[in-house]
């Protein structure tokens, strides 16, 4: 049983290629109009018309969520629910965490692996209730995700009866914001009914926010404590504005991608289409952690045994520039006098106030301190391989030390 | 975004690559405008070259880089370099903040003065600026 909101994609062209070339078909979360009244940048991304930055600038978004509070609109995301008797048994076979672990109002962060071992995306698998999951997707990907997963469901593994799962997308009726800093709890306890703080790190709750139903996730993308909030896109303006206004004292802005993008990169985190591809393995991006073994078979395990036995032949590193300079995605890093491999991500480190990056190198040039250039329109710059992430948050007790 | 928050001095050249010029006796100062500054978002970094080196009419000279993205700088003259903003290394917001002042990039003695006659008026820099929305 399968019912997919939207028509899949154009064989073989993806919704950011198809954008690119018919800006009308971009498409538009709910808060769109938000955002141009704001005065915000938007630029194409995945396929949506997305706020780069407000007016305050992506400086000033960054420091905000570090220090204070940023707000995000990130109802470009895809939602998929799986609900029946074997949504946890098909969670195992097409995703590589153990989605048994999962206690109701629990979440992971996981992967979509193919036959050979690589990623086909990065996502976060929230059990709602008893049978009931929710499967957060990146929005380049929602589209060939959800003609993947139905195609899985077709014959699926596991034993799973097709008859006994319910995929739906639910996104972008269903729309997310994401409420990020050390302020974010501060902020979500004037307007939500519970308590945002009893929430633990990767647990969700069902709850309401400005009087609105809403899913309240202690989830983010920005290496700070924070909270991903999903509902109803009809009360996206009403939601966005309440938080906005609870969190004037604090100093809440609105935050664009460019911000999500420093912030994530600070935290170490990987980005699909950068850090993650369908060429790249778990291994190689260091996401061991996520690829469980133990919990039976599951697409893919065959090819990551393999790998996890003999080891991946290169793996992802954090780099730091020691000349002055500024890393770019693509760009060559050197060893030994000879390109090594490329950078995923790169840019400024607004919290660090240096130039960082992360890249694929052989093993051998993994370990930390390991002297490498980065290529930078032609001159090689001096750097440094160091570890991940480059940005920890203090906990509350580090802070009042500090 | 508005077309522009500061007003584009009266005495100065421009190019349409949003490069602007302050004739100064035998020297010609080099900056971006404001319009650039506001497309370009906040600078981190900004690559110049030595005093000394010499620089041809619509070639780049230098990089500036934003948080996103590196855009080259062109010559709106040709010439010798003559001397660097230095303060530009360890701030380069001042590229954002007073572009048309403290923001200034390079000083340029210009080799065939004749090349400013090619560059546009404020006026007519407006009206060009007005064409790109």
């Amino acid at each position: 049983m399968v019912q997919v909101a939207e028509q899949p994609a154009q064989p073989g062209v993806t919704a950011a290629q198809r954008a690119e070339h018919s800006p009308v078909a971009l498409q538009k979360t709910p808060l769109h109009q938000v955002h141009v009244d704001l005065g915000a940048r938007m630029v194409p991304f995945g396929g949506w018309d997305m706020p780069v930055q407000f007016p305050t600038g992506v400086l000033a978004e960054h420091h905000a969520v570090r220090e204070r509070a940023g707000l995000f609109d990130i109802g470009h995301m895809g939602q998929l629910n799986f609900d029946g008797p074997d949504a946890l048994e098909f969670l195992q076979w097409v995703t590589t965490h153990d989605v048994s672990r999962l206690k109701v109002g629990a979440a992971q962060y996981s992967l979509l692996c193919n036959e050979g071992g690589t990623v086909i995306d990065d996502i976060i698998v929230y059990r709602l209730a008893e049978t009931r999951y929710l499967m957060i997707v990146n929005a380049s990907n929602t589209d060939a995700d959800c003609v993947w997963l139905e195609q899985q469901l077709k014959h699926p593994g596991r034993g799973v009866n097709p008859d006994n799962v319910l995929l739906r997308r639910v996104s972008p009726q269903q729309t997310l914001l994401a409420l990020q800093g050390p302020q974010a709890t501060a902020v979500l306890r004037r307007v939500a009914k519970d308590d945002p703080g009893e929430l633990a790190n990767y647990h969700a709750m069902e709850s309401t926010v400005a009087g609105i139903p809403a899913v309240v996730a202690r989830t983010g993308y920005t290496g700070e404590r924070g909270y991903e909030i999903g509902f109803d896109g009809a009360h996206a303006a009403l939601i966005w504005n309440a938080l906005l206004e609870a969190g004037r004292e604090e100093g809440i802005i609105p935050c664009g991608l460019g911000a999500r993008d420093t912030l994530r990169l600070e935290a170490g985190m990987a980005l699909y289409g950068h850090e993650l591809t369908d060429l790249v393995n778990p291994y190689e991006a260091k996401l061991d952690r996520v690829v469980r073994h133990e919990k039976g078979d599951f697409l893919g395990a065959v090819a990551l045994r393999r790998i996890q036995e003999t080891g991946p032949q290169r793996r992802l590193v954090g780099i730091e520039l020691i000349d002055r300079g500024v890393p770019r995605p693509d760009y060559p890093i050197l060893a030994d006098g000879k390109p090594v491999g490329t950078l995923t991500s790169g840019g400024p480190s607004p919290t660090l106030k240096k130039s960082i990056g992360m890249g694929l190198v052989p093993v051998p040039y993994t370990a930390e301190g390991t002297e490498v250039q980065i290529e930078i329109r032609g001159k090689p710059h001096a750097a440094r391989v160091v570890p991940l992430p480059f940005y920890k948050r203090m906990s509350p007790s580090q802070r009042g030390k500090a | 975004m508005s077309v522009q928050d500061q007003d584009n001095p009266t005495d100065l050249k421009y190019t349409k690559d949003h490069e602007w010029v302050r004739l100064d006796g035998d020297v010609a100062t080099v900056g971006i405008t404001d319009y650039a500054q506001g497309e370009l978002g906040d600078v981190v970094f900004v690559e110049l070259p030595e005093p000394g080196a010499s620089v041809s009419r619509g070639t780049s000279f230098g990089v500036v880089e934003s948080v996103k993205a590196a855009s080259d700088l062109y010559a709106p003259v040709s010439g010798e370099v003559t001397d660097v903003n230095g303060s530009l290394q360890d701030a380069p917001d001042l590229v954002n903040t007073a572009p048309f002042e403290d923001g200034w990039m390079i000083k340029i003695r210009p080799s065939d003065k004749a090349e400013l006659q090619k560059l546009m008026d404020a006026s007519s820099y407006e009206d060009y600026l007005k064409t790109l929305h």
